[in-house]
């Protein structure tokens, strides 16, 4: 078992509590945690499995190096609209849908 | 009972996914197409030494290219979101904090500066160089030596928008020599070098933004 195999399991591990607490987690605030959870864990994947051969593949690194700048804009928007959602409703949580 | 019910299924489904995709990892062979020979290959050409700045700006400069223009959307959006609202005067930071925030920011923009050079030919590049230098405002803001930002001035707005701009000028400008962003290998490397530094102001400024601009108190 190498390394990168290594990394990439963990990365499959965040990647999968990420998504369980997206959809278990009401409050919006640990929703963008356990998003960018799912986030981490995606780029975990590439970068573990980029390296399970001798000579590391450049090209899934840059790939991740521009993910993690993308993934950081997105999150400061996300906590931009929590906020305003915060001011609005004075609520950390989505509405219920009415057919459930 | 509903709840717990619905929980135990999600866990149970998540850690089946996890033991799938570990299986189906396990048993992957290699890379139907290996893209390191072609990097290796044609990295003299690239006016860089280090692959994944290469790939970064040379082979795949419309990603790159594309994430300073989504980075620029979401500092857009959130200026949307946030709207208009009076800077608040910037706390009173303790002196001991303050003293070593200006020993500190110094040797940072120093080390972004060092960041920016050192992409051609070892682990680095605008990204690392913007990072660090909007760690440095957002130091300065958090010890209270720097205000939040309100609306944009105008040198500010150049600032935010330059990198972006620069970068769609030079792959303009490479129209006339062919296709947009191929550099011509003989000034690959100076231009890749003056694509980075104004990447790496734009992206400081418009990190240093997503924080600066969200911290008004007066809204909170």
């Amino acid at each position: 078992m190498s390394t990168g195999f290594i990394f990439a399991l963990t990365g499959a591990i965040l990647f999968a509590a990420g998504v369980a607490g997206m959809i278990l987690i009401g409050h919006l605030l640990r929703r963008i945690l356990a998003f960018n959870l799912m986030g981490s864990g995606a780029f975990l994947v590439l970068v573990g499995l980029a390296q399970r051969q001798d000579v590391v593949d450049p090209v899934p690194q840059a790939m991740v190096l521009t993910g993690i700048v993308v993934a950081v804009a997105a999150t400061a928007l996300a906590l931009a609209l929590v906020r305003k959602l915060h001011a609005l409703t004075g609520q950390f949580e989505l509405p219920d849908d009415v057919d459930d | 009972m509903k709840r717990f019910l619905h929980a135990s299924l999600v866990l149970t489904l998540a850690s089946a996914f996890v033991f799938f995709l570990a299986g189906a990892m396990l048993e992957l062979g290699p890379t139907a197409i290996d893209l390191r020979v072609p990097v290796a290959a044609h990295l003299p050409e690239s006016g860089v030494t280090h692959p994944v700045t290469a790939v970064l700006l040379n082979y795949r400069g419309y990603d790159t290219l594309l994430e300073i223009a989504v980075l620029l959307l979401a500092l857009l959006a959130i200026l949307a979101v946030v709207g208009e609202a009076p800077t608040s005067p910037s706390r009173r930071g303790h002196s001991v904090l303050q003293a070593m925030a200006r020993l500190a920011v110094p040797s940072m923009v120093v080390v972004a500066i060092y960041l920016l050079w050192a992409g051609a030919f070892r682990p680095g590049g605008a990204f690392q160089a913007g990072a660090v230098l909007a760690a440095a405002a957002v130091l300065l803001h958090l010890v209270g030596l720097l205000p939040s930002w309100s609306r944009p001035r105008l040198g500010l707005r150049i600032g935010l928008a330059a990198g972006f701009a620069l970068f769609l000028a030079v792959a303009a400008g490479l129209l006339t020599q062919g296709s947009l962003l191929q550099y011509p290998p003989a000034a690959a490397g100076v231009l890749i070098l003056l694509i980075e530094s104004g990447l790496t102001v734009s992206l400081a400024l418009i990190l240093a933004g997503l924080f600066l601009f969200l911290s008004r108190e007066a809204e909170a």
